[in-house]
């Protein structure tokens, strides 16, 4: 009961304190715990206009409807493929972006690529939609190089091919992300003990020799986590490019989770089904950062947790 | 001495490959910088590379005539200030709180924090709350929900806690309370670390324009630019599903009446427009961003 009360007498006492973070805490907690409750909806029949309590409960039956739309399954493998080609390109250039600046010597080449290959990271993608459809257009750039060569004959529309636009996805991923990814690589690579170097010279290594047995080896540490937490976001990364390059001849190769969830939830007013397709996206997620981390764990490579 | 010769090809190869990143990385911007100063019919017949072959201002003074647009470039100026400045100090005020050791509730609003960095209540719940909040078709959806974060929360507070404890104690000998000290000492102190949060997150909320499409689209007085460049691309798109290319030709000079500005033209102006204040803040944010991102990689 003592402690109870000089308790309150403490925190009394902190109260300027408490004024300067409290609100902001019941903030987050009401824009970024409350909505999680809104997951029961999934459970439901919901209709709007009615407290949340008093719906209609269905059980999983909005989760059983999900999976057999094929829709759903469509958006569900699009999203795995352009994600998964979006973490194995990115990673390998990001990588040799990495390697390629820090094997080169301190001056102004240097600078000079690092300040102009960070640029992309910065701008919109609603800003680098529009350089890819501008740069692949029939009558843009890239089809006057190629046409130019001679390697094709004649202008192609390469944004109204199905089967290629999980590749213009990744490429758009690689050309935005690439400089700007090997930062922390860079860092890594910064952290590696000289005296490795200096002694593989002495040893006659050439410099791929130092790259695969030194430099290679210094990041993996980095190289791993990161790879754990991309794992974790194959089903939540990048609707705004699908969102921004898809058109009509593209559709079932473009449809993504979140594209999907907003079509049927705030276009077609199926809030539960909506709701039911986000938390099998959480859900899935959590697994995938899981299983990512418990591998590692088992290789003795680096966890997350 | 083989191993000299390897050595060469190596550089050389590693100089084109950083030369073909950098010219792949410009290529793009140079190119629809020469569409928007071009003229608008003359770029219809393709062909322009990286220079105007017809000077013109005219995409530019056209976007400018456009009440819409100006309408959005107010709106994207106001909430990137506003969201930038408060952002940066709420998240700084309770950072300051968290790094005060006598303060019993630091633990569980830290906890509270990093929690949300890994849930999510979906965008359909979300809905709901914000509608609930009044938020939906209002200005304040760019600023309200995003008052703190947890990400910034940690960065602040790790450059706080590598201040002198002295000045803090010395000047609570003088009898300044905690909001005093917050605002007098630590602000001024912390500078080099607001100003980069300040710089990436009034960047990210000039980039920002799902919250307009979500939330805002129904009233035109609350767009964005970047949302005004979205809707262009989008009707870009639609203009795809029948299409041969000569249909994308027609229709492109069809749509904006009684002018020769095409929309091909007027989306490559809106997309240096939009870009140039991020290009202009850059060189101030490359300084802070590597060591901002070692913090990050620590952390994550």
């Amino acid at each position: 009961m003592n402690s109870k009360t000089s308790f309150i007498n403490r925190l009394l006492n902190q109260r300027l304190l408490l004024l300067m973070s409290v609100p902001f805490v019941i903030h987050i907690i009401l824009f970024r715990y409350v909505p999680v409750f809104g997951w029961v909806m999934a459970f439901q029949n919901y209709k709007p206009n009615r407290p949340m309590l008093d719906q209609q409960w269905v059980g999983f039956e909005q989760f059983t409807n999900l999976f057999g739309d094929y829709q759903f399954l469509y958006a569900l493998r699009n999203t795995l493929a352009m994600s998964a080609i979006k973490l194995v390109m990115g990673t390998i250039f990001a990588v040799l972006v990495a390697i390629m600046v820090n094997e080169t010597k301190r001056g102004p080449f240097k600078r000079t690529v690092q300040t102009i290959s960070y640029l992309p990271h910065f701008i919109s993608w609603v800003v680098a939609a529009n350089l890819v459809l501008e740069f692949l257009a029939p009558n843009g750039l890239f089809n006057d190089i190629l046409t130019g060569i001679g390697i094709v004959d004649e202008r192609v529309l390469w944004m109204g091919k199905p089967e290629l636009f999980w590749w213009i996805i990744g490429w758009s991923h690689v050309w935005k992300t690439c400089g700007f990814g090997a930062i922390i690589y860079l860092a890594a690579m910064t952290g590696i003990d000289p005296q490795l170097y200096e002694a593989a010279d002495m040893d006659g290594a050439g410099r791929l020799r130092r790259i695969w047995h030194i430099t290679l080896p210094g990041i993996k540490p980095v190289f791993v986590i990161l790879l754990i937490m991309n794992i974790g976001q194959l089903l939540e990364a990048g609707f705004e490019q699908q969102f921004l390059l898809k058109n009509g001849l593209v559709q079932d190769y473009a449809e993504v989770f979140t594209i999907y969830i907003l079509r049927y939830g705030l276009q077609m007013y199926r809030y539960s089904y909506a709701a039911a397709a986000g938390i099998f996206k959480s859900v899935v997620s959590i697994l995938l950062l899981f299983t990512a981390n418990r591998i590692s764990k088992k290789l003795g490579e680096e966890t997350l947790m | 001495m083989k191993g000299n010769v390897y050595d060469h090809i190596f550089d050389t190869v590693k100089i084109l490959f950083l030369l073909f990143i950098v010219a792949a990385t410009l290529l793009p911007f140079i190119n629809i910088l020469a569409i928007s100063l071009n003229d608008p019919m003359d770029t219809m017949k393709g062909g322009i590379g990286l220079l105007p072959r017809y000077f013109t201002w005219i995409n530019y003074s056209d976007i400018f005539k456009n009440s819409i647009i100006i309408r959005a470039t107010i709106n994207s100026i106001l909430r990137t200030a506003i969201a930038g400045l408060l952002h940066t100090f709420c998240t700084a005020m309770v950072a300051y709180t968290l790094t005060r050791s006598k303060f019993l509730l630091r633990i569980p609003i830290a906890m509270i924090y990093i929690f949300t960095m890994y849930i999510d209540g979906g965008l359909i719940p979300t809905f709901f709350l914000y509608r609930a909040l009044g938020l939906v078709n209002s200005f304040h959806v760019y600023w309200i929900p995003g008052l703190t974060s947890a990400w910034n929360l940690l960065v602040i507070r790790t450059y706080i806690k590598g201040l002198p404890e002295s000045l803090i104690e010395s000047a609570q000998m003088e009898g300044a309370n905690e909001f005093y000290i917050f605002m007098r000492i630590i602000l001024p102190l912390s500078m080099p670390v607001l100003a980069t949060i300040i710089l990436f997150t009034a960047v990210w909320h000039w980039n920002y324009w799902w919250d307009t499409f979500i939330f805002n689209s129904s009233d035109l007085e609350l767009t964005t630019l970047q949302y005004e460049l979205m809707k262009k691309i989008q009707s870009a798109n639609a203009s795809f599903s029948g299409s041969s290319i000569s249909d994308a030709f027609s229709m492109a000079k069809t749509q904006v009446g009684g002018s020769t500005v095409t929309p091909k033209s007027l989306r490559a102006a809106m997309t240096i427009i939009v870009s140039i204040p991020i290009i202009m803040v850059y060189p101030f944010l490359q300084r802070y961003f590597v060591h901002g991102l070692t913090i990050g990689g620590v952390k994550e």
